[in-house]
C-alpha cells in the first residue's frame, strides 16, 4: 500500500479551506498549520499565468526527516505516510532542518508535527483526510497508488502531473495535477 | 515578474518566514564538539606515537579543559531541545543514518575518556593527588595498562566527533549550503586548528608551540583549500547552489564570512605563524586567539546562513 | 471622522473587568490534544445548524468534543448549498463562538463625568429601557419612524416586532449596496429575479462568462463547486476583469477590461451576436420583445467601438462572442452579484440579461434553471397594523423600480430637512455593520447623529456598535434557533439550525430578544408561541416534518411542485412582464423614463497621480465581519494593497511597505496598507480586500489591521433606477507616513 495525495491546480482556488479545515480537525494550534496555499504569478500584465497548490508534507518514500532523527520519533507507518511520535521525540529541529519543504513545524507542547494524512484519526476509519473532504473544488485526491482504481492512481494517469523539487530526491508521494 | 507566496499565512513558528530553528546552542555545540576533539586527537595520537613527554602540553594539559567544553556543549545541545523530558530518548536507539544519533553516542564515549584522560594526567595538575577509594587507584591502574588501547579509541572517535560536526549539516539536502561534502572534512580540519591553536595557546614549551604552529600552518592551508573548493563546487552546481553561494558572494554573509572567518580567522594567523617558524619576534598568542575566533564564527555563520539557503519552487 | 453629538465609544471601555468571564475557552494546544483528538472523535456529538458567515446559508454539522466544546463544523451532504463541504469561512465559524472580544452583555449609553460611555446592564434593564422609549417617542411621530437596516438571520425576528409594532421599513445592504440592480434589470427583462442562491445551472454549463465577478474568491460555496465541476467538464471561462482574478487564472479567455467601461463590451457583444446571427432564432421569435429596436440599437456598437474604450482586442470580442454561440444555450452571462459599482449598474445588467435572452440560456440547462421553493406556512398571528407611511415614501418619486426597500434611501431620510419632516426617529441595526457596509460615512453619521435612539444587535464590537444607545449582544449562529431556512434551489428544500450549545457570556438569541420586546411593547398577540422551539415545531409539522426530525436530519428535501427546472422545447411561456415576453426592450424602464435600452456612457477617469480604488473579496473571510475571527486571521491578518509594478516603480513603493491612502477629496485612511506589488493589477487602478482597517480597539486581532476602503468611498454614484450606490468611481493616491501602522502594532 502507498498513500499518496494529487491536487488540482487548474481547480484549486486557494481559498485555504484545506489549511482550516486541518486546524478544526487535528487540533493543530492557532497560529500554526500543517498544510498552505502557494500561489505563482509568472508574467507580465496581461500576459499572465497562474498556478495554485495546497501544500503539506510529501510523505516522501526517500525522507530525509526519518533518516535524521536521532530517536526514531520520525518513522514511517501504514501506506509509506510519514509520521511523528510525540513521546519519541525530543525536539531537536533535525527534521525540521532536513525537510526541503518545509513542512514540519515544532509544536508548542514540543515535539514536531506535520501533516499526518489524517492516518489514525480518519483515513483508517474509512474516511478521507480532513483537507480532502473539505475541499468545495473537489480538486483534492487521495488514496492508495498501489490500488489502480484509487482516485489518485486514476487521475494520475489520466493527467500530467508533477512533484516538488524532485531533484531533492526525496521522491515526494504529493503530486500536483498541472 | 515571477510572484511566489504563500497566501494562506503560514507563519510556523522558528519555520517561517525563513527557517531559523537553530540559535547559538547548535554552532556553539559544535564548535565545543571540533575543539574537544582536536584537542583530544591530539592527545592520543602523541600517546600512540609515546612522545607524550615531548608533548606535555599537548597530551596532558590541554585535556584538562575537554570535559568542561564537552558538557558546555552537551547543555547547549539540551538547551536547544524542544521537548527536553525526552531527553533520555536519545539514548534508548542507535540511528545510523542520523548524524544526531551518532553525535550524542560519540560524545555518550568521547566525554568519559575525556574524564578518565584528565584522572590519568591529574597528578600533573595536583601532584600530590589521592583518590578517596582505592577501587578508584585500581581503576586508574587499569586505564594506564591499557593506555595505548584507550588511545585507539580516542583518537578514533575524536576523529569521528571532528568529522561529525560537519556532517551534522552537510546531511541535510534539504539547505543547498549545507549539502556539500566538503563540510566534513572542513570542520574536521577547522576543530584540529582549533585544537591546535587551544595547544600552542597553553603550551609553556617554544618547541612544543613551534611543532603545533607548523601543524596548524598545514590544516589552516587544508581548510583554505576546502573553502575554495567548495564555492567552486556550488558555483558550478544548480542554481539553488548557487543562490547559497552567493550569500556570501555580495549576500549579508559576505563580510563576516570573508573578513572574519577567512581573512582573521585563517589568513593572518597563517602569515603570523608562518613569520613566526621563519624566526621572526611575533608575540604568540595572537594567531591562536584569532584561529579559534575565527572557528567559532565560521559555525555560527555556516548555521545561520545554512538556514537561510533553500529550495525555491 | 467628524464628531457629532452622538461619540464613538469603544465598546467596553469598561465592561470587561465588571464582567469577569473566563476568556479561557480558546485553548486550541490543550496539551497532548493532538492524539487524544483522534479517538475522541468517535464520540462526537453533533447538531444541526445553517452557517451565518455569509448569506450563502450552508447547512452543516457542528461537532463537540467529549468536554462539549465545539470542535469543529462540517457541511451536510444533504445541502444542495454545499454537498456537503463549507468554504474556508464556514469552517472557520468555529472562531466567531471561541472570539474572546464578543460582545458579552447588554449595554446602554451613559454620560458620566461629561464623557459619553457604556455601562453594563441588565436584559431586564436594557429592553425596559429600548421599551419605554420606544412607546414614547412612537407617541410623538408615529410608529413608522423606527426603521430596521438588518443583514443576516435576526432580521426576521425583529422585522416582526417591527411590523407588530407598526413600521414596515425594513432594508438590507443586499440590496443597494450589492445585488439590487441585478435584480431589477432582471426583473423588467425576464420578470423574475436571479435569488440567492443565483439560479445560474453552472454546474452544467459549456461556458461561463464571468464580468467581474471574481468566484474563488468571491467563495460562495455552490458557485465555486460547480464551477469547478464545470472546469472538470471542460467549460469554456471567459473572465472580464482588469484585475487578474483567480478565475482569470484558470479561465480559457481572460479580458483585461479598462475599468468602467464594460458596458462597451456588453454593447460589442451584442453587436456582434447580432450581426453574425450567433442567436438562438426560433427561442428569441417566439420569447423576446423588441428584437429589431435592440437590432437597430446595437448597429453602431461594433468591436472596433468597444476596442477604443475598452481596450479590449476586437478579433477577441469577436472570438469570445462565438465561444458563448457555440455553448448555446448551455452558456451563462453570470449576472454578478455585488453590481452597484458605477451608477449605470442596472442598465448594464439589462445588458447582460439581453445577451442571456439572445443565447436563450434563461430557463435552459447549462444556462439558468428555475428555482423552487419549499413552502411553509407561518405560525398564525393576527394581521399587522398597516403602517400610515410605507418605507418607499421616504424616497418619494425616486428608484421608482427598487424592488426592496434602498438602505441609503432611509438613511437619508433620516437626516432633517427643512422641506420634508423627517422619517424616522429609532433605528435598529442588526447584523449589518453600516459604518462598513453603507459608502459615504459622512452621510451615515449625520442620520445616527439625528436619531433619538439607535439599538445596534450584535456580536462583535464593530464600529457600528460604538454609536448605539443600546447594545445588545447577540450568541452566534452555534448558540441559537433561528428561523426555518427555505432558499430556492433546484429541489425545494428546507434546513434548521439548532443550538450546539448554550449561549456564551451574557448573550442570547435575536428571537428571544424580539419577542421579549415585542411583549414589553404590547404586542403580545403577535408573540403566541412561548418559545421559537414551539414555533418552529408547530411549522414543520404542517409540511410534514417535526422539530425531533429536523434535529436528527438538518435539511430535508421535498419534490418539486412541477418538472419545470428548466424549460420544456417548444413551450409557450408566459413572462411576469407588461408585454409576458422577455423583454430586449423594457416598457418597465420606458414607462418610468429611463433608456429602454441600454446605452453607453463615459465614467469619469483617475486625474494625474490617482488610480481608481477597486475592491472586492478574499476567500476567506466575509466582509468586515470575520475580521477579527482567530481562525480567518490566522489565514489573512490584514489587506494588502496591489499595486502594478510600473505604478510602484514610479512610486519607489516596495512589497511590504505600508502606505496610507487619499482619495480625490483629500480623505485619508485612518490606517495603513501594506503594498503589494504584482503584476495582476492595471496600472490605472489599486486593489484591496473590503472589511479591513477596523478602528474599534476591542477587535484585539483587527484593529488597525489595514484600509477599510468604505472610508475612502466618499463619492456615491447612486443608480437613479433602484437607488444602488455606485462605489468604484474613487480615486487614491499614496500617503507616506506610516503612523497608523505604528499605532496598530
Ligand atoms: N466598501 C464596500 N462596501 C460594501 C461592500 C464592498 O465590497 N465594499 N460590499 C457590499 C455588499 S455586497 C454587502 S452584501 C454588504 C454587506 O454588509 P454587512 O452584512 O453589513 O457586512 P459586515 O461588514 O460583515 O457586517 C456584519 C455585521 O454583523 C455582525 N454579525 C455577524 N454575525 C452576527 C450574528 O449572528 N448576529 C448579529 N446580530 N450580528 C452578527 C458582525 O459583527 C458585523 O458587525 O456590504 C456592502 N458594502
Ligand atoms: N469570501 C467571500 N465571498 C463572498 C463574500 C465575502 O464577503 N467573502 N460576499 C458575498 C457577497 S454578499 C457578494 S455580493 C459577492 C460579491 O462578489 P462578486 O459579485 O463576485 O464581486 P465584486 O465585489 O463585485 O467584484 C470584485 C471583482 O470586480 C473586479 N472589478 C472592479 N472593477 C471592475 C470593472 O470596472 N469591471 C469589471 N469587469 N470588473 C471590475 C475586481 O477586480 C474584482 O475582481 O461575494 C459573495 N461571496
Ligand atoms: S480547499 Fe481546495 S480549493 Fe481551497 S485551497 Fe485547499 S485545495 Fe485549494
Ligand atoms: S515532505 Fe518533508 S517532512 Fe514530509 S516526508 Fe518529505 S522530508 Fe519528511
Ligand atoms: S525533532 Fe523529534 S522527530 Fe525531529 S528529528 Fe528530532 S527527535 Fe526526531
Ligand atoms: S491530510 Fe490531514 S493532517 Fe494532512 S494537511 Fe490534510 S487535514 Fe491536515
Ligand atoms: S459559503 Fe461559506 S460562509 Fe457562506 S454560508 Fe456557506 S460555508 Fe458559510
Ligand atoms: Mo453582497
Amino acid at each position: 500500500m502507498r498513500y499518496a495525495m494529487a491536487v488540482d491546480t487548474k481547480k484549486c482556488v486557494g481559498c485555504s479551506d484545506c489549511v482550516v479545515a486541518c486546524q478544526t480537525e487535528n487540533n493543530v494550534p492557532i497560529g500554526y498549520c500543517r498544510d498552505w496555499i502557494v500561489e505563482v504569478t509568472d508574467g507580465t500584465y496581461p500576459q499572465l499565468e497562474l498556478e495554485i497548490r495546497s501544500e503539506r508534507c510529501n510523505h516522501c518514500d526517500n525522507s530525509p526527516c526519518v533518516r535524521c532523527c536521532p530517536t526514531g520519533a520520525s518513522h514511517y507507518s501504514k501506506g509509506g505516510t510519514v509520521l511523528v511520535t510525540p513521546d519519541e521525540c525530543i525536539g531537536c529541529g533535525a527534521c525540521i532542518a532536513s525537510c526541503p519543504y518545509d513542512a514540519r513545524f515544532p509544536h508548542p507542547d514540543g515535539h514536531v508535527d506535520k501533516c499526518t494524512f489524517c492516518l489514525h484519526n480518519r483515513v483508517e476509519k474509512g474516511l478521507k483526510p480532513a483537507c480532502v473532504s473539505v475541499c468545495p473544488t473537489k480538486c483534492m485526491y487521495f488514496g492508495d497508488l498501489d490500488d489502480p482504481n484509487s482516485e489518485v492512481s486514476v487521475v494520475l494517469k489520466k493527467r500530467k502531473w508533477k512533484t516538488l523539487i524532485p531533484e531533492a530526491g526525496t521522491r515526494p508521494q504529493h503530486y500536483f495535477l498541472i | 515578474m515571477r510572484e511566489e507566496l504563500i497566501v494562506s499565512g503560514r507563519m510556523n513558528h522558528l519555520v517561517d518566514p525563513n527557517l531559523h530553528i537553530w540559535h547559538w546552542h547548535i554552532p556553539l555545540y559544535l564548535f565545543l564538539g571540533g575543539l574537544a576533539a582536536g584537542i583530544l586527537f591530539f592527545a592520543s595520537l602523541y600517546t600512540i606515537l609515546g612522545k607524550e613527554n615531548e608533548y606535555r602540553t599537548a597530551v596532558k594539559i590541554a585535556p584538562f579543559i575537554t570535559p568542561f567544553i564537552l558538557i558546555i556543549g552537551l547543555i547547549a545541545l539540551f538547551l536547544d531541545l524542544n521537548h527536553k523530558l525526552y531527553f533520555w530518548r536519545l539514548y534508548t536507539t542507535i540511528r545510523l543514518e542520523s548524524p544526531m544519533s551518532w553525535g550524542a553516542w560519540t560524545l555518550m564515549v568521547v566525554t568519559p575518556i575525556s574524564f578518565i584522560w584528565c584522572a590519568l594526567n591529574i597528578r600533573e595538575l595536583f601532584p600530590r593527588w589521592k583518590w578517596p577509594h582505592s577501587l578508584l587507584d585500581t581503576a586508574e591502574a587499569f586505564f594506564r595498562k591499557n593506555i595505548r588501547t584507550l588511545s585507539w579509541i580516542l583518537l578514533i572517535f575524536s576523529l569521528i566527533l571532528g568529522v561529525y560536526t560537519g556532517i551534522l549539516f552537510s546531511a541535510f539536502n534539504a539547505r543547498p549550503l549545507w549539502n556539500t561534502s566538503i563540510l566534513g572534512p572542513l570542520f574536521l580540519a577547522s576543530g584540529l586548528s582549533t585544537g591546535a591553536a587551544v595547544i600552542i595557546f597553553m603550551s609553556k614549551s617554544h618547541r612544543e608551540r613551534m611543532v603545533f604552529a607548523r601543524i596548524d600552518l598545514m590544516l589552516i592551508g587544508i581548510e583554505i583549500f576546502l573553502i575554495v573548493h567548495m564555492f567552486m563546487g556550488f558555483l558550478a552546481s544548480t542554481q539553488v547552489h548557487i543562490d547559497a553561494a552567493s550569500l556570501f558572494l555580495g549576500g549579508p554573509y559576505t563580510t563576516p564570512f570573508w573578513l572574519f572567518v577567512v581573512t582573521l580567522g585563517l589568513v593572518i594567523p597563517a602569515v603570523l605563524e608562518f613569520l613566526e617558524l621563519r624566526g621572526f619576534r611575533v608575540p604568540h598568542l595572537i594567531a591562536p586567539t584569532l584561529v579559534i575566533i575565527g572557528g567559532f564564527i565560521f559555525r555560527f555563520i555556516i548555521a545561520y546562513a545554512g538556514q537561510e539557503s533553500r529550495w525555491l519552487y | 471622522m467628524r464628531t457629532t453629538r452622538r461619540q464613538f465609544i469603544k465598546v467596553s471601555a469598561l465592561g470587561a473587568g465588571s464582567l469577569a468571564v473566563a476568556a479561557s475557552t480558546l485553548k486550541w494546544s490543550a496539551a497532548s490534544s493532538l492524539f487524544a483528538g483522534a479517538d475522541a472523535s468517535q464520540a462526537f456529538t453533533r447538531s444541526p445548524t445553517y452557517c451565518e458567515v455569509c448569506f450563502w446559508q450552508c447547512a452543516g454539522w457542528v461537532y463537540k468534543d467529549n468536554d462539549g466544546r465545539i470542535q469543529k463544523i462540517v457541511g451536510n451532504d444533504e445541502d444542495l448549498h454545499c454537498n456537503g463541504r463549507f468554504c474556508p469561512r464556514g469552517t472557520g465559524g468555529v472562531g466567531m463562538y471561541h472570539d474572546t472580544d464578543r460582545l458579552k452583555t447588554p449595554l446602554i449609553r451613559t454620560v458620566v463625568d461629561g464623557e459619553e460611555t457604556f455601562r453594563v446592564a441588565g436584559w431586564d434593564e436594557a429592553l425596559d429601557y429600548i421599551a419605554a422609549r420606544m412607546k414614547e417617542i412612537a407617541s410623538r411621530y408615529g410608529p413608522e419612524c423606527v426603521a430596521l437596516f438588518t443583514h443576516g438571520s435576526g432580521g426576521a425576528h425583529f422585522g416582526h416586532m417591527l411590523k407588530a409594532f407598526g413600521s414596515q421599513s425594513i432594508t438590507a445592504p443586499s440590496f443597494a449596496q450589492c445585488r439590487g440592480p441585478r435584480e431589477v434589470a432582471f426583473l423588467t427583462t425576464f420578470g423574475d429575479i436571479v435569488y440567492s442562491p443565483e439560479r445560474t445551472d453552472i454546474r452544467d454549463t459549456k461556458c461561463l462568462v464571468l464580468i467581474g465577478s471574481h468566484l474563488g474568491e468571491n467563495m460562495h460555496n455552490g458557485q465555486v463547486q460547480e464551477m469547478s465541476d464545470a472546469i472538470d467538464k471542460g467549460a469554456t471561462i471567459i473572465t472580464v476583469d482588469p484585475r487578474f482574478s483567480t478565475v482569470a487564472g484558470k479561465s480559457k479567455f481572460w479580458l483585461p477590461i479598462k475599468p468602467s467601461t464594460d458596458m462597451a463590451l456588453l454593447l460589442a457583444w451584442i453587436h456582434v451576436l447580432i450581426e453574425n446571427g450567433w442567436y438562438d432564432k426560433e427561442y428569441v421569435e417566439r420569447y423576446t420583445y423588441g428584437f429589431e429596436e435592440l437590432k437597430a440599437h446595437v448597429k453602431p456598437f461594433t468591436p472596433e467601438w468597444a476596442y477604443g474604450i475598452t481596450t479590449i482586442d476586437p478579433h477577441v470580442i469577436r472570438q469570445t462572442a462565438k465561444e458563448m454561440f457555440n455553448a448555446s444555450p448551455a452558456v451563462i452571462i453570470h449576472p454578478g452579484r455585488h453590481v452597484t459599482w458605477y451608477g449605470d449598474d442596472t442598465q448594464r445588467l439589462r445588458a447582460v440579461a439581453i445577451l442571456n435572452a439572445l443565447l436563450g440560456s434563461w430557463g435552459r440547462r447549462g444556462g439558468f434553471y428555475n428555482p423552487e421553493k419549499a413552502e411553509v406556512p407561518e405560525y398564525p398571528v393576527p394581521p399587522f397594523p398597516q403602517p400610515k407611511r410605507m418605507p418607499t415614501e421616504a424616497y418619494e418619486g425616486k428608484y421608482t423600480l427598487a424592488n426592496e426597500v434602498v438602505s441609503n434611501g432611509l438613511c437619508e431620510a433620516t437626516i432633517p430637512t427643512t422641506d420634508k419632516s423627517c422619517n424616522f426617529k429609532i433605528w435598529f441595526v442588526n447584523g449589518t455593520n453600516l459604518m462598513a457596509a453603507l459608502p459615504d460615512q459622512e452621510t451615515t453619521l449625520k442620520a445616527i447623529d439625528a436619531l433619538e435612539l439607535m439599538v445596534v444587535i450584535d456580536t462583535m464590537p464593530t464600529e457600528i456598535t460604538g454609536y448605539a444607545d443600546v447594545i445588545l449582544p447577540e450568541c452566534t449562529f452555534l448558540e441559537r434557533y433561528d428561523m426555518l431556512r427555505k432558499s430556492p434551489h433546484r429541489e425545494p428544500n428546507i434546513a434548521l439550525r439548532m443550538p450546539a450549545t448554550e449561549p456564551k457570556y451574557n448573550s442570547k438569541p435575536a428571537d428571544w430578544m424580539a419577542r421579549e420586546l415585542g411583549i414589553r411593547l404590547g404586542l403580545e398577540a403577535w408573540f403566541p408561541w412561548n418559545n421559537i422551539e414551539e414555533m418552529l415545531d408547530w411549522q414543520l409539522k404542517q409540511i410534514g416534518s417535526s422539530l425531533e426530525e429536523m434535529k436528527r436530519i438538518g435539511v430535508k428535501k421535498f419534490p418539486r411542485t412541477a418538472d419545470d427546472l428548466y424549460f420544456a422545447p417548444g413551450e409557450d411561456i408566459s413572462f411576469n412582464t407588461n408585454t409576458g415576453k422577455i423583454e430586449l426592450y423594457s416598457t418597465d424602464m420606458e414607462n418610468e423614463g429611463f433608456n429602454p435600452l441600454p446605452v453607453y456612457t463615459p465614467h469619469e477617469e483617475p486625474p494625474e497621480g490617482f488610480y481608481r480604488l477597486i475592491y472586492g473579496r478574499a476567500p476567506m473571510h466575509t466582509f468586515s465581519r470575520t475580521a477579527n475571527n482567530p481562525n480567518l486571521t490566522d489565514l489573512m491578518d490584514e489587506n494588502t494593497l496591489w499595486v502594478n509594478p510600473k505604478v510602484a516603480k514610479m512610486w519607489g513603493l516596495k512589497s511590504g511597505q505600508y502606505v496610507k491612502l487619499s482619495n480625490q477629496d483629500n480623505k485619508v485612511s485612518t490606517f495603513s496598507i501594506r503594498v503589494r506589488v504584482t503584476e495582476r493589477i492595471r496600472w490605472d487602478s489599486v486593489y484591496m480586500v473590503h472589511g479591513f482597517g477596523h478602528n474599534n480597539t476591542k477587535l484585539s486581532r483587527a484593529h488597525g489591521r489595514g484600509v477599510n476602503d468604505t472610508e475612502l468611498i466618499t463619492r456615491v454614484k447612486i443608480d437613479p433606477v433602484m437607488g444602488g450606490t455606485g462605489m468604484r468611481g474613487n480615486f487614491v493616491t499614496f500617503v507616506f507616513d506610516t503612523d497608523g501602522k505604528e499605532a496598530a502594532v
